[in-house]
């Protein structure tokens, strides 16, 4: 079998670039994944062992398990990183925006990208930063996963998404990156909520803090902390908020893929009041009603025989 | 202990068992149809409340069982609750023939309350069923809702916690049942309200 000589050039480039930027990375995170780094100190002509900043230390494994994973480094930060020591002013250089790739991109017109952007301009981080406030203050590009499309478990998502917002909210060092105030104590301030540990294990901030936008698997608008959500009810009953949020995608998903029982089978969450099963409510009324309706015709023999 | 021809069925104890008992399951019930049903804009309580008052009344009820098991281990009223298998589907036919039957033809209850027996076969069964095997289970399974962490998390690929909250709202609706039908029976006495005055005064 023979192949025409401009495939293999083609296939030659293709893994010469490809082992290329594989290089690239691995040089990049010999460095940036581990604690310490060693350079040859061109004054001193020797090597040297210096700590990594802590917060230039990237994990590896879970960027390969982000959206971003299959990323080479300069993919999105400049070239110019390839040597070392990194000239200072590459630390200014401003960094993409999830719209900047993504706007307009029919391949993931299922996300609705501009949709959020629209959305998060209208959100209280949005409002009072301004463009300060970029995508990756919530998601890190490193790391970032599609976590409330892909993952089965709820608490999982859940998990992930928290993590988004108390990075910030309960780290006062990044808190006071976007403001001046001390970051709010948010045991103190979620005191109000019964059973804190299990609400903040089992239901994401944005559940309360966002405003529901029906066409969006996630929403975006995240409200000023007094037109938070703050009725029990909204979320503790049969049509609960978060059959419209948390559980949008696990309830799409469940339906096409288990039917109606299978939903009820595999159900692995618990909310009270949201959960309705219709056949025991079902039999619970033919009981209910059986009884009653014994109690009166019992008395009305009693009434008519005395 | 009888005078004027009646009989001292109910002691203190056990009649402040019983109030305790009546308030908290009538707090129970109201409480938790509110929580299963709430709807926004519908609500006979506020939900947090429903939850606070839940909580606090399944305590009293949990405290008022230790009192009815304290009291049954060590005074007399353990022999109303003792089981005989012998004859005892007969027992219960009897019983529930005068019920549907018998009561209209004046005949006389085949079971009358005496300080011997305190209840009848159909009252005695009901009664070990509901005090020995359905309030504990749903004082057992609302500690654990109380305490959800003690919860084993996923069972047979279902939430712990939904089969524990499962178990709890089923055995709840059959003590609502229990309570309406249990209700109704205490108007069957001399006169309608005659067993309500009883479990007051502690006379029969």
């Amino acid at each position: 079998m023979r192949f025409p000589q401009y495939k293999i050039s083609f296939l030659i480039f293709f893994l010469a670039s490809f082992s290329t930027n594989l290089k690239a990375d691995n040089d990049c995170l010999r460095c940036h994944a581990n604690n310490t780094h060693s350079i040859y100190n061109e004054w001193t002509e020797r090597n040297e062992k210096r700590l990594m900043n802590p917060y230039y230390i990237l994990d590896s494994l879970r960027i390969k398990a982000g959206v971003h994973g299959s990323f080479g480094c300069v993919d999105c930060h400049s070239s110019d990183y390839e040597t070392y020591p990194h000239q200072g002013e590459l630390k200014l250089e401003p960094l993409m925006t999830c719209i900047d790739c993504h706007g307009g991109d029919e391949n993931f017109a299922d996300y609705k990208f501009e949709e959020i952007e629209a959305e998060f301009g209208k959100s209280v981080h949005a409002v009072e930063l301004g463009e300060l406030f970029t995508c990756s203050k919530c998601h890190s590009q490193h790391y970032y996963q599609a976590k409330a499309r892909t993952s089965e478990n709820v608490k999982d998502i859940v998990k992930f998404s928290n993590e988004m917002c108390i990075s910030c909210h309960d780290n006062t060092s990044k808190y006071q990156l976007m403001s001046d105030s001390l970051n709010p104590k948010l045991v103190d301030t979620h005191d109000w909520l019964p059973n804190q540990k299990l609400h903040f294990e089992n239901v994401r901030c944005i559940e309360c803090h966002t405003q529901i936008q029906d066409s969006l698997m996630v929403s975006h608008n995240i409200l000023p902390k007094e037109k938070a959500l703050k009725l029990c009810v909204e979320c503790h009953t049969a049509n609960s908020h978060l059959n419209a949020s948390l559980y949008k995608y696990k309830n799409i998903q469940a339906r096409s893929e288990k039917g109606k029982v299978g939903v009820i089978l595999a159900n692995k969450s618990y909310v009270i009041g949201a959960y309705q099963n219709e056949m025991l409510n079902l039999l619970s009324l033919i009981i209910f009603i059986g009884v009653i309706s014994g109690v009166i015709i019992h008395s009305f023999f009693r009434i008519i025989k005395k | 202990m009888a005078t004027e021809g009646k009989i001292y069925l109910y002691p203190v104890w056990l009649r402040i068992w019983h109030a305790l008992n009546a308030l908290g399951i009538l707090v129970l019930i109201y409480t938790g149809l509110n929580m299963q049903f709430a709807k926004p804009g519908f609500e006979l309580i506020r939900f947090d409340l429903a939850v606070t008052l839940h909580n606090f009344a399944g305590i009293v009820v949990s405290v008022s069982y230790l009192i009815f098991l304290i009291g049954n281990l060590t005074t007399s009223n353990k022999k109303y609750y003792r089981i005989k298998p012998k004859g005892l589907r007969k027992r219960l036919f009897k019983q529930l023939r005068f019920y549907v039957y018998g009561m209209f033809k004046n005949e006389e209850p085949p079971y009358p309350i005496s300080v011997k027996r305190k209840f009848n076969p159909v009252q005695k069964y009901t009664y070990v069923a509901v005090m020995y095997l359905l309030v504990p289970v749903i004082i057992i399974t609302g500690i654990a809702l109380l305490f959800p962490e003690l919860i084993i998390e996923e069972a047979y690929n279902m939430s712990g916690i939904f089969l524990t909250a499962l178990l709890h709202a089923v055995i709840g609706f059959f003590i609502s049942i229990f309570l309406i039908i249990h209700l109704y029976f205490a108007t069957i006495g001399k006169k309608p309200v005659s067993n309500f005055i009883s479990i007051v005064t502690g006379w029969h």
